[in-house]
């Protein structure tokens, strides 16, 4: 019968029409290619042409089908009808919803701007929201990046003008030794995985650095199963032997950092610890050409790394001499910190002496020439074939700002950051921290805030703080908890408005960010603030706003719902002003548009605020007459300027669409974008698509292209004088002063050169009957909470165990089947057990996000990810337990105020057999009905 | 009894590299949605939102974690779907003839219209490569994007199957393994690509190519030549800075 094989149509229809836009299945923001059948989505595919994907998709992304579909999605406003919480809601029409909305809030603005807070989560249009909340007047605004990666983000930018993923990554086509620090699987997603596809297949080597091997660690070469929390000690520990080695880049070091600029080092100096600067302000290095002083950026000059500088009895010494003294120091020394950091000292050294080997052994050279900032010429563009890359595993810790900080030293003395080989920026990064606006709090009645909401600090004088020492902000960003709080602290949010510390609010207003479950610590704690009641019967907390797509656990808790669209109904913009998606060789942006109109009565969160803006008359959302000025957020991103010539989307400015970067608006940008497959890009010119920062082709180019507005060449800070400036100020250094119980943590943690301490749990729980650590890390077939209602994808991630490793697995007796109760010193949950063997010996971990509540997601209440999935978050507080001095300390970083979720420390101990994970919160009601039983999707018959 | 071709003008198959592999799931993903919405029926899903929900794939990832006696454990993720063997038992063993192997490319195939969902094939897989669909109650298997391959409305770069043009890591590779001077079959040879479970006589088209060895830093004497000290202290270290870099081009003193 073989032979008589049937006919086979092998050229069917595929589909009607592909559509281009932009996923948004995670945060990564590739290009895809909607196939259209019968005006419906029949298949989604990566976009060969997009500079993020270059064609390949990940799990999440060939599932937006799903998403699209899910039963979850919000049909209509909503408004509360129940008591918080219940998810009692009642249908109402926009024109009510935005009513209310405007009934609440204009009040608020005519008399106390700042008793809005508004909060947007995983926005990915902050350039737009904040420009908003600027015009609305209110201090508080921020995204979710303080829960996130902020230690990542604000150590890249002062130490280097960016860090990695979005600001920057490895030269995947050259590098030849990839060193991968503990990392969420999809920040960001797709490119990492191609990139380790491209080192495969070169026979590149890699190393995997991270309690749990998984993922991207399991194809690593080599693994180093670290003890969470103590990754900077292991790096200031490679650091040590590269420096006594001799092994660093000195006449990088020398040309392109701050380690020849030199430091004030006398005590009684009111200027210890601070730069030599000359009239103009600019730090002075010794010219080794002439042996006298020079400003850092003169023509010609030549920068000593070693030369002193003594002039009115005070003594300068260049940075590197500092450096040198710390980190040659035997504390760093391998055998000092190997038992800390769970690694042989043997093999710290053996990891950097293959760092050494590969960068100045196998160094590799370009033949391209360039012109530095100075005006010196070079012949080629060396390169140190060594990169790194890390995100949220090293930054969510109480240390994770100077463990960042100390990463990037480690590539800076190598010689690896922007050189062939190393680690690249993406403009409009390299953007030292100097090029960002300051952060601004000034509230004016009536009007709109004096500036930016966030930005980087140079000093105390920068800190957002009322006469009296208070907070401007409810979050307490940049105050001295937390100085360089550059994302905000969305985290803190509802915590420090349920206590009025610093002050009440009235309303509160947040877009997609699940802030009742999965994003926040202490859950349960959480529940209670948001449905709290005064002794009058009225919430603490009074007004609650939610905009969200779907059915989230964070919608029974809001009192009013403005439901959002999916990402194939809606307008968007990835711009270059928020989050870019560039590459190191090309400026990229790009766009969504509706690839299908809603079937439901729900709009883009964004139109609906370009509405409410004009409803509240807000500076910028109003023309002169009063009326609107936007009618949705497809006129707003084509028709808004920022700067002269300046809009939310670089390609094809001008009314021809014939400009790039600067020009004025065009009426078909958006089909220019879509003609061109949703996005735009623009090269780098070849000379100077490394040494970016120090290229003067580049800056110039950077300027052509509106990134800034003047040149601006720098060179990377490895010593951070701002951070000197807040430690002097513990030191009782100039007239702001910090409050005397922040002192001591201000100088041992504001440190100019990277340093490692312990986490801060440590030090308040007791490490003996606490011993273990617990992680969390996000899958790469999910994202959030968003993965369980897509059918597809909850079928790879139901449930989530909690694995532990072969020692306490044994010590337990644990065996398949079992349930264990973990403890924290804030509480307990009771979760099923796995053994995994390829895991530090004193840490247990899940993945994230995958246990959701009853009665969310229009998921069955059954469903296993109620059941048996959990959260790790009802261990974490947002406060450190008390320690007995009187105060709560944050459980944050005190420079940041990043979220410490992976500073957790728990005991376990096997349990009976519950039928349910446990906490387990009481079912909430669906404001939307179940989804179907069976599926087969087909969209062409 | 249905027959296998004598033999095939092409051996089409995929290669997966196992030293690549993440894990992430994304051919698992493109695969069925292209395959819900082209060849046959659509893959269904049972209870999509409920208790144990339960779906139609026709190619999984699973994850193995690999304990050596001396060294560290590791983790193996292992996609799997049919790999068209040689001498498929799955069709050989079809009551009705639905299943077959082409004659012009070996690829195997599912007649949906002939197939009663007996699942005989299925038993007699020994890699658990064919699933039934609940809803329709039809055999399910990998097709090699037979509908894509071929595609004259598709453009050429994209006539390959969905799992490989979608793979981030670029872990998957399409060809003729039939064809010594392939591509695959180059790979295969280069890297030792094996046979799934040879001893099964099924002789699978599908390769695997192995991990490279793994935790095994090179090796060289970790204090010399690349870790030899210059100095252990700050004095030290300053001493022979300025001695480093007088040596150095420009250097003055």
């Amino acid at each position: 019968m073989s032979l008589d094989q049937p006919a086979l149509d092998t050229s069917p229809h595929v589909s009607d029409e592909v559509r281009k836009t932009t996923c948004y299945m995670c945060a990564c923001r590739c290009g895809i290619n909607v196939h259209m059948k019968d005006g419906k989505v029949a298949y989604i595919e990566g976009n060969r042409d997009h500079p993020v994907n270059k064609g390949v998709l990940c799990a999440k992304g060939s599932a937006g089908i799903m998403q699209h579909n899910a039963p979850s999605r919000l049909r209509a406003p909503l408004r509360r009808v129940g008591e918080r919480g219940s998810g009692e809601f009642e249908e109402i029409s926009w024109e009510e919803a935005l009513q209310t909305a405007t009934d609440w809030l204009a009040p608020i603005r005519e008399k106390h701007p700042e008793k809005l807070a508004f909060f947007t989560g995983r926005d990915q249009s902050q350039s737009f929201t904040s420009f908003w909340a600027q015009g609305f007047g209110t201090p508080n605004y921020a995204a979710h990046g303080g829960f996130c990666s902020v230690n990542m983000a604000a150590a890249g930018i002062y130490t280097m003008g960016g860090a990695f993923w979005e600001f920057g990554q490895p030269d995947w086509d050259h590098t030849k030794l990839f060193m991968l620090f503990g990392v969420a699987e999809d920040h960001d997603s797709n490119p990492i995985k191609m990139g380790i596809g491209k080192l495969k297949a070169r026979g590149a080597r890699m190393i995997g650095v991270n309690p749990i091997r998984t993922g991207y660690n399991a194809v690593a070469d080599d693994w180093v199963g670290i003890t969470p929390g103590t990754d900077g000690l292991f790096i200031l520990a490679l650091v040590h032997c590269l420096m006594q080695a001799g092994k660093v880049d000195l006449d990088y070091l020398a040309r392109f950092t701050n380690a020849s600029v030199l430091v004030n080092e006398d005590p009684k100096s009111d200027q210890f610890g601070l730069f030599l600067r000359d009239d103009q302000g600019q730090p002075q290095v010794i010219d080794r050409r002439t042996g006298t002083l020079a400003p850092w950026n003169g023509q010609g000059v030549e920068p000593d790394l070693a030369a002193t500088h003594r002039a009115a009895g005070i003594t300068h010494r260049p940075v590197f001499h500092l450096m040198a003294d710390r980190y040659l120091d035997a504390s760093y020394a391998p055998e000092a910190v190997a038992d800390r950091c769970g690694i042989p000292a043997s093999r710290i050294r053996a990891i950097a002496a293959d760092l050494a080997r590969v960068a100045f052994d196998e160094a590799i050279s370009l033949d391209r020439e360039w012109t530095d900032f100075r005006g010196k010429k070079h012949k080629e563009m060396i390169g140190r074939p060594v990169s790194f890359h890390a995100m949220r595993g090293i930054s969510a810790h109480s240390n994770g700002f100077q463990t960042c900080r100390a990463l990037h030293m480690l590539q800076i003395i190598l010689g690896a950051v922007e050189t062939p080989g190393g680690m690249r920026f993406k403009p409009p990064y390299p953007k030292p921290a100097t090029a960002h606006p300051k952060p601004h709090g000034k509230v004016t009645p009536g009007a709109a805030l004096d500036g930016p909401h966030l930005g980087y600090v140079q000093g105390p004088e920068d800190l957002l703080l009322h006469d009296d020492g208070t907070p401007k902000r409810i979050d307490k960003a940049f105050s001295w908890e937390n100085p360089m709080s550059a994302h905000g602290l969305m985290h803190m949010v509802i915590s420090n408005a349920h206590a009025g510390d610093p002050y009440k609010i009235d309303t509160l207003f947040m877009y997609m960010a699940n802030m009742s479950w999965n994003s926040s610590m202490n859950v349960g704690g959480v529940h209670k603030m948001l449905t709290d009641k005064d002794e009058n019967g009225d919430y603490v907390i009074p007004r609650i706003i939610y905009s969200d797509a779907y059915s989230s656990e964070m919608v029974a808790y809001a009192d009013l719902i403005l439901p959002d669209t999916t990402y194939l109904e809606r307008h968007d913009c990835i711009s270059l002003l928020d989050r870019p998606i560039c590459e190191a060789d090309g400026v990229a942006d790009a766009i969504r548009w509706p690839v299908v109109e809603p079937d439901r009565d729900v709009r883009g969160f964004q139109s609906v605020l370009c509405d409410l803006g004009a409803r509240l008359g807000l500076p910028g959302f109003v023309n002169d007459d009063g009326s609107a000025k936007y009618k949705d957020y497809a006129d707003y991103i084509t028709n808004h300027i920022r700067r002269p010539g300046i809009g939310p989307l670089a390609g094809f400015r001008d009314a021809d669409g014939s400009s790039e970067g600067r020009g004025t608006a065009n009426p078909d940008q958006l089909q220019n974008y879509i003609d061109n497959g949703g996005f735009w890009i623009a090269h780098v010119p070849e000379n100077c698509a490394y040494y970016k920062p120090f290229s003067a082709e580049y800056q110039d180019w950077a300027v052509k292209m509106g990134f800034y507005d003047v040149v601006q060449p720098y060179i990377f800070q490895l010593y951070v004088e701002p951070l000197r400036k807040f430690q002097a100020a513990a030191e009782g250094r100039g007239h702001r002063q910090p409050p005397d119980h922040l002192r001591g943590q201000i100088k041992a943690t504001m440190d100019p050169l990277p340093i490692w301490y312990p986490p801060f749990e440590d030090g308040h729980i007791d490490p003996v009957e606490y011993p273990i650590h617990a992680l969390t890390q996000r899958p790469m077939a999910m994202y959030h909470s968003w993965g369980s209602q897509n059918a597809w994808l909850r079928q790879i991630h139901g449930h989530n165990p909690l694995y532990v490793p072969t020692k306490i697995w044994e010590a337990n007796g644990f065996k398949d089947g079992d349930w264990a109760r973990v403890t924290s010193a804030h509480g307990s949950i009771t979760v099923p057990v796995a053994h995994q063997a390829a895991l530090n010996e004193n840490t247990i971990w899940t993945w994230n996000a995958i246990g959701k509540r009853k009665g969310a997601w229009a998921l069955d209440k059954d469903a296993p990810e109620a059941t048996k999935g959990f959260l790790l978050n009802h261990l974490i507080h947002e406060l450190l337990p008390p320690r007995g001095d009187g105060l709560r300390w944050a459980n944050s970083d005190p420079i940041t105020g990043q979220a410490a979720w992976f500073d957790l420390r728990v005991k376990i101990e096997k349990s009976g057999l519950p039928n349910e994970a446990q906490p387990m919160m009481p079912t909430i009601k669906s404001p939307v009905p179940k989804g179907p039983k069976d599926l087969a999707w087909k969209a062409g018959q | 009894m249905t027959q296998l071709p004598k033999q095939t003008a092409k051996k089409l198959g995929l290669v997966i590299d196992l030293d690549t592999c993440v894990g992430c799931h994304a051919c698992v993903i493109s695969c069925k949605g292209w395959n819900t919405e082209n060849y046959g029926a659509p893959l269904s899903d049972q209870n999509a939102y409920g208790a144990d929900p339960s779906g139609t794939f026709l190619n999984r990832v699973h994850s193995y974690e690999v304990q050596p006696e001396q060294g560290t454990a590791q983790l193996i993720h292992f996609p799997k779907s049919c790999l068209h063997c040689e001498d498929a038992p799955c069709v050989t063993v079809c009551p009705t003839g639905a299943s077959y192997k082409r004659v012009e490319d070996g690829i195997v195939l599912v007649n949906e219209n002939d197939c009663i969902g007996c699942s005989l094939c299925a038993w007699a897989c020994p890699y658990g490569a064919r699933e039934l669909d609940a809803k329709e109650g039809v055999m399910k298997k990998c097709t090699l994007c037979v509908d894509r391959i071929y595609n004259e409305n598709l453009p050429e770069e994209d006539r390959e199957p969905a799992c490989v043009r979608t793979c981030p890591a670029g872990a998957r590779h399409f060809g003729d393994l039939g064809d010594p001077d392939s591509d695959v079959s180059l790979l295969v040879a280069a890297r030792g690509g094996f046979d799934l479970m040879p001893e099964q006589g099924t002789k699978p088209v599908n390769k695997y190519l192995p991990p490279r060895p793994k935790d095994v830093m090179p090796e060289f004497d970790v204090l010399a030549p690349f870790l030899e000290p210059v100095a252990t202290t700050g004095t030290g270290f300053a001493h022979w800075l300025d001695k480093t870099l007088s040596a150095l081009p420009g250097g003055s003193k």
